[in-house]
């Protein structure tokens, strides 16, 4: 199932009448251990917070004398859930939390880092050229032929390459390392610099397919002749180091890319849904 | 009188790009406060699953949001179709300030509101552009 259309369980930390507050060190190790543990939680107290919506509801408390309340959305709309954590620790809380997960049937957290490409459309021209070089259909197009991520499941951990070919800097990984791609605010000296225009196609020689295709095919050469799987994978291995080093993309997402033939293929495909994207854009805006 | 700006604090918590002491202390000070809050384990990973808990905590009126660059925040709950309204949304860095400075954000009734907006001229051009 896409984590998208997974369910989640918010926690509900509840201190008002009828319950007894918890003691800041108390309240600071649980909602910790909790967030920690990936649940979203919302400590109540004097002001306001995000209404309910549509998401299963756990209410904790230290509720008086052991009397856990009973109430029920009167829409029918959200599932409410209590549980008295009097006396109880900061691993039974958690314990507790989670056998609610589960019974709930609400997804379970921190299985998948959270690594995916974020576009920031107040910079984003509609380009295409990240749809086109993205091998791993993360991106695609709305009706309206306007770029977007589409499966960001697909996304390599930890790789940036696209923001890399993205000559607006309009493509964040919120957790990348440095800036622009963390998110921090592009100054002229960030799309002036080599490395923000790092086109990784110039890298081996002009378009990064049409190099690939010209090794696929000299390799294919290469085979017929001489049988040398070891020089053929040094070939590759040292195209992709440098790759690697110029583009910061692991090095162990580059040695899972497919063969050459299957790249070129894909990235036809890309070329072509981008192709056909940047055609109903220009239909929609005209 | 208006209500005080919601909090919203997100504890980043599948990576190590927040560093750990800061982001312990602000939710430590939270915690001491008294204050109503919400907090997230990690708004990315929410964006990725096109968390609808995004869209009730964009909206609800004035928000101060402890996570990460504004830039990025507002792309997150863009891509999870849950914008924010830049004219009640204040977004305090956590991998840029210290501790002190963005708990006393949190605690100030003041709003620096800060998203980033409009298009830049680039975007901007090419979107003239296409219309021609």
């Amino acid at each position: 199932m896409a984590i998208k259309d997974q369910t989640t369980l918010r926690v509900v930390l509840y201190e008002g009448a009828g319950a007894q507050p918890l003691g800041a060190a108390d309240r600071f190790a649980a909602l910790t251990e909790l967030l920690e543990r990936g649940y979203t939680v919302t400590r109540t107290g004097t002001g306001t917070v995000a209404p309910a919506d549509r998401s299963t509801l756990l209410v904790l408390g230290r509720f008086d004398e052991g009397r856990v309340p009973q109430a029920e959305d009167a829409e029918g709309q959200v599932a409410v859930h209590f549980e008295d954590i009097s006396g109880q620790d900061t691993a039974a809380i958690a314990g507790r939390v989670e056998w609610h997960r589960e019974q709930r049937g609400a997804a379970r957290h921190g299985e998948w880092k959270p690594w995916f490409p974020v576009i920031d459309y107040d910079r984003c021209t509609n380009c295409m050229q990240c749809l086109s070089f993205c091998l791993f259909g993360v991106y695609g197009a709305d009706a309206t032929g306007r770029i977007e991520v589409q499966t960001n499941d697909n996304c390599k951990t930890n790789c940036p390459a696209c923001s890399r070919v993205c000559p607006e800097a309009a493509i964040m990984f919120p957790k990348y390392k440095a800036g622009p791609i963390n998110g921090d605010a592009v100054t002229a000296a960030d799309l002036g610099r080599e490395r923000m225009k790092v086109d990784i196609s110039a890298l081996l020689g002009g378009d990064v397919y049409a190099s690939l295709r010209q090794r696929s095919d000299d390799a294919k050469v290469r085979f017929s002749k001489e049988r040398d799987d070891k020089k053929a994978l040094a070939e590759r291995q040292k195209c992709l180091t440098k790759l690697a080093t110029a583009g910061d993309i692991p090095v162990e997402v580059l040695m899972s890319l497919p063969a050459p033939d299957e790249i070129l293929r894909r990235a036809g495909e890309a070329k072509a849904k981008a192709a056909a994207a940047l055609a109903m854009n220009h239909q929609t805006q005209s | 009188m208006p209500d005080a700006p919601r909090i919203l604090y997100c504890h980043c918590a599948y990576a190590q790009v927040v560093p750990p002491d800061v982001k312990a202390a602000v939710l430590r000070r939270l915690c001491e406060s008294g204050a109503a809050f919400d907090a997230v384990a990690d708004l990315c990973e929410m964006a990725a699953r096109r968390d609808p808990a995004l869209k009730r905590l964009a909206e609800g009126g004035a928000v101060k949001i402890a996570a990460c660059f504004p830039r990025a925040v507002k792309g997150l709950f863009h891509q999870a179709g849950a914008d924010l309204a830049a004219e009640r949304t204040e977004v305090i860095n956590m991998r840029t300030q210290s501790a002190e400075e963005v708990s006393a954000a949190l605690a100030s009734a003041d709003m620096n509101l800060n998203l980033p907006q409009g298009k830049t001229e680039a975007a901007a051009a090419a979107a003239a552009a296409r219309k021609t």
